[in-house]
């Protein structure tokens, strides 16, 4: 069996499996439920000076039947005192000294805020500080959160006032509100940061209710934005830890968050650079008993692979991914249809006849039963059938031998300048 | 009597027994259900439809919660769509031709149709409208699945339609001819009901030929649809068959619709000589009537019976009993003229095919013998509206009405004729959904007949 564990700038962890700051790491009876469920680590509900907090504040999206795709909070930090919290994490390391809990932490802008709370965290024997620069509603009203993670300026002071007095590891954590991440993402570092962790929630309305009209969720017919997380956001998510990986100034570690629901998730955000991931809503929906499938399934897989640390997974598609001015234009592939799999039911036809380049035929075999045939010198490669196919094995996308070198799109660019240079000096 | 009645059929037994069977869909089935449909495009659960119902729509709009929209589509194709959810032998037409029958399992459509329909009914809404009104006068003879269906048709393009119905309800078979386990009569009515609403006008207990002449008809009409279905059971022609303890099966499914049934059949050894769906609803019915023991008799094999294969598995669940290859002969009875025994003979299959394509079965020498029974119930076929095809002088053969395969007209230019009567010597099949789809077809004929300016694709929904 595959060694699970982890070391994310020198936070060690039995498993990559880390609860996120939130609802389920609200109490150290919750984080040990969690411990004993068999999560690696927790970063304990935001600590800060306690707020009060709106009385209905969950609402969630549900794609064709199936509940939860996405989830929404307008839930703010911690609402119970920082001593009960300092007492409970104190006890709950105690009993796991072996598992990681990080406190996360969110004060005003102020040097001798964040000084005082990182003593008062540390003294009571956490393993990491995590730094919500993150969290898009109401605290960000009040100048913290994402308000404060939105000027980079501000998360590099920040970050750099903590370091003054932390003497463990400092995690910054990232808002996706934002237009280039990777831009907080450096002054984090530059800050001091010893590692980062993305994405909290982006900014959302989850619905309005169209019978009442009142917006989901509502507070006495009264609505504001909130946070918006789980499986619909996972690929946001992952683009953000996969620019920030290949990122040349950032090079510190990534705690990947967002929408991670499955150990395929875990490793999807690990061979794009993450060191290890955090997890909510899929907890906020099945609960703490979701990490077993989860350690399972990447032992298993681990195993299939060869691999004996998940620390092997980490970084390996980063290189994998670059901009679009180097993907090689001359690469070709078509759309395949296997008849042996295919189940006629026209979808790939009518998604390439009215959404795509109407190269998929219907046509009728020598013995009467209706066949699908793409035609394919008219197919550009662009999955859309193969992506609405309902069955496996009934389309494959399969890539096409041509004479043509490789040539990207900046290699293409600088050609043809080169060769609008050479001609230029001719005639001149 | 062997078998006496234990006690009387009970008010709440009857209730009990002939409640629908199978429950519906509940809403949280019916959205996953829905939402399991591939929407696939040029679907063949539509082809497969004789009413070519647009069921991923149907089902999209249920997955939406668009049930007014999902009824409405349903009831446009198919005007008795809320019984033919529950009657169709979908595992034959839409759920066979599913393409997910061999990646998973079929959609359930008929369950969905039901779903959405149950919706209309349940909220009382009025789907279609009346189109203007344009003059034109149509008879439709007989109420039944053809007959409501073309009125619908005819109504919705703004023709002012007459039923002429014989019996005291309309509705035809699906309203006394389907076991209430599987089609509670309120379905049906229901149907009836919105052909009414469109201004159709429904005259009940006339029957055409005795209360009313074809002549006269001919002339106040400027069409008539002729949709009387068919008859009862035809004589068996065996001995015994006046005998108390004799029915027939269209008689007998018929009194458990129309209230308490006077039969008694509770702890009774039942024979049913026949095997189609008829014979199959005679069966389940008499076992919920309370007979002890009811046999199917046949004298082919379960290869050759007609019945559905739903059909026939619930009438084992149902605890009846098939006897194959055996042959009625005789209905003995006692002194006072009750059933007291069927004398039948064993067949054999000699190997030869029929004109139909089915082995010829003969009797086995020597075999016969007598089963002990206290009620035997005909389900042998249906007789032919003779009489009623006669006094219109129409074309005919051996009693099924001959018609254009496109226009459903028949040899009398003002006269169509859809659903059982033209059903048989070959041709169609029996189906309440078929019946349908020709009395719609019928009534765009004469719409093309009577406004050739006008589309027949029938004006959209409200």
């Amino acid at each position: 069996m595959a060694d699970l564990s982890t070391n994310l700038a020198g936070i060690r962890s039995p498993n990559p499996f880390w609860l996120a700051s939130a609802p389920p790491t609200n109490t150290g009876y919750q984080v040990q439920r969690a411990f004993e469920a068999g999560w690696g680590g927790a970063v304990w509900k935001t600590l800060g000076d306690p707020i009060i907090n709106t009385s209905s504040r969950f609402a969630a999206v549900s794609f064709n039947g199936q509940r939860v795709a996405g989830f929404n909070n307008i839930e703010l930090i911690t609402d119970r005192p920082l001593d009960v919290n300092l007492k409970e994490i104190y006890e709950t390391k105690k009993r796991f000294p072996n598992h990681a809990i990080i406190a996360s932490l969110m004060v005003e802008p102020k040097q001798e805020k964040w000084h005082e709370i990182v003593k008062r965290v540390e003294d009571v024997g956490v393993d990491g500080l995590e730094l919500n620069f993150g969290c898009p509603h109401g605290m960000a009203e009040r100048g913290m959160g994402a308000a404060s993670g939105q000027q980079p300026d501000l998360v590099e002071a920040q970050t750099h006032w903590a370091k003054e007095v932390a003497t463990t590891p400092v995690i910054v954590k990232l808002t996706p509100n934002i237009t280039d991440i990777t831009v907080v993402a450096r002054h984090a570092v530059r800050g001091g940061a010893d590692a980062i962790s993305m994405i909290n929630t982006i900014n959302s309305l989850a619905g309005v209710d169209i019978h009442t009209w009142n917006t989901i969720p509502h507070v006495g017919g009264q609505g504001a934005h909130g946070g918006y997380c789980g499986p619909a956001v996972k690929p946001i998510a992952l683009n953000m830890v996969a620019e920030c990986a290949r990122h040349a100034d950032i090079g510190v570690p990534i705690s990947g968050i967002g929408g991670i629901s499955t150990w395929q998730d875990v490793v999807e955000f690990m061979l794009m650079g993450a060191t290890g991931v955090q997890v909510c809503t899929a907890v906020m929906h099945h609960g703490f008993r979701i990490v077993e499938d989860m350690i399972d399934g990447l032992s298993n897989y681990l195993d299939e692979k060869g691999l004996a640390s998940v620390e092997e997974l980490i970084g390996r598609s980063v290189q994998k991914y670059s901009n679009w001015g180097d993907l090689n234009l001359n690469y070709q592939v078509v759309a395949r249809i296997n008849e042996d799999n295919c189940i006629n039911c026209n979808k790939c036809h009518i998604a390439c006849e009215d959404a795509s380049h109407q190269c998929i035929d219907m046509l009728t075999n020598a013995d009467g039963k209706s066949v699908l045939q793409v035609r394919e010198e008219d197919c550009v490669g662009c999955n859309l059938c193969s992506i609405v196919c309902p069955v496996d094995g009934a389309i494959d996308m399969v890539a096409i031998e041509n004479d043509l070198p490789p040539m990207t799109w900046n290699e293409r660019q600088r050609t043809i300048a080169s060769l609008n240079d050479a001609y230029n000096v001719e005639v001149m | 009597m062997k078998h006496s009645a234990i006690t009387a059929f009970s008010p709440d037994m009857f209730m009990h027994n002939f409640a629908e069977a199978e429950p519906g869909l509940t809403s949280k089935g019916a959205i996953e259900e829905s939402n399991r449909c591939l929407y696939c495009y040029d679907a063949p659960c539509i082809k497969a439809c004789p009413t070519s119902i647009n069921i991923p729509s149907f089902i999209k709009r249920i997955a939406t919660d668009n049930l007014r929209g999902a009824a409405t589509t349903i009831m446009d194709s198919n005007p008795v769509g809320a019984s033919c959810a529950r009657v169709c032998p979908t595992e034959e037409l839409c759920e066979g031709a599913c393409v997910l029958n061999d990646a998973s399992a079929p959609i359930q459509i008929g369950m969905l149709q039901r779903y959405a329909t149950d919706w209309a009914i349940a909220n009382d809404a009025e789907l279609f409208k009346r189109g203007t009104d344009n003059g034109y006068k149509v008879a439709v003879i007989g109420g039944g699945p053809a007959g409501l269906s073309a009125a619908r048709e005819l109504a919705r393009q703004g023709m002012s339609v007459v039923i002429y119905e014989a019996r005291e309800q309309a509705g035809g078979l699906d309203t006394y001819g389907i076991v209430s386990f599987r089609l509670p009569q309120s379905i049906s009515l229901w149907e009836v009901e919105q052909v009414q609403k469109l201004g159709v006008e429904i005259k009940t207990g006339v029957r055409v030929g005795t209360d009313i002449a074809a002549a006269e008809l001919l002339e106040q009409y400027d069409a008539v649809v002729l949709a009387a279905g068919m008859g009862y059971v035809p004589p068996i022609g065996i001995e015994g068959e006046q005998l108390t303890g004799v029915y027939d099966a269209i008689k007998l499914v018929e009194q458990t619709k129309t209230g308490l049934p006077s039969v008694n059949m509770i702890g009774q050894h039942v024979a049913v000589i026949g095997a189609g769906n008829t014979a199959i609803d005679a069966a389940t019915c008499s076992v919920r009537l309370g007979a002890a023991n009811v046999k199917m008799i046949y004298r082919r094999t379960r290869e050759e019976m007609t019945a559905y294969d739903f059909e026939y598995e619930f009438a084992k669940q149902e605890g009846v009993e098939f006897r194959w290859l055996t042959l009625p002969k005789r209905i003995v009875g006692d002194d006072s003229g009750r059933v007291t025994h069927l004398e039948c003979v064993q067949m054999t299959l000699t190997g030869e095919t029929g004109k139909d394509g089915r082995l010829i079965p003969m009797p086995v020498e020597g075999s016969e013998f007598l089963l002990p029974v206290d009620a035997v119930v005909l389900a042998i076929g249906q007789e032919r509206q003779l009489s009623l095809i006669e006094h219109f002088g129409l074309s005919h053969t051996w009693g099924v009405v001959e018609v254009d395969d496109h226009t459903y007209r028949t040899s009398h230019p003002k006269v169509y004729a859809a659903g059982d009567i033209i059903f048989g010597a070959g041709r169609g099949e029996a189906m309440v959904v078929s019946a349908a789809q020709q009395g719609k077809l019928a009534a765009h004929a004469i719409i093309r007949e009577l406004l050739p300016q006008t589309s027949p694709a029938i004006s959209s929904a409200v």
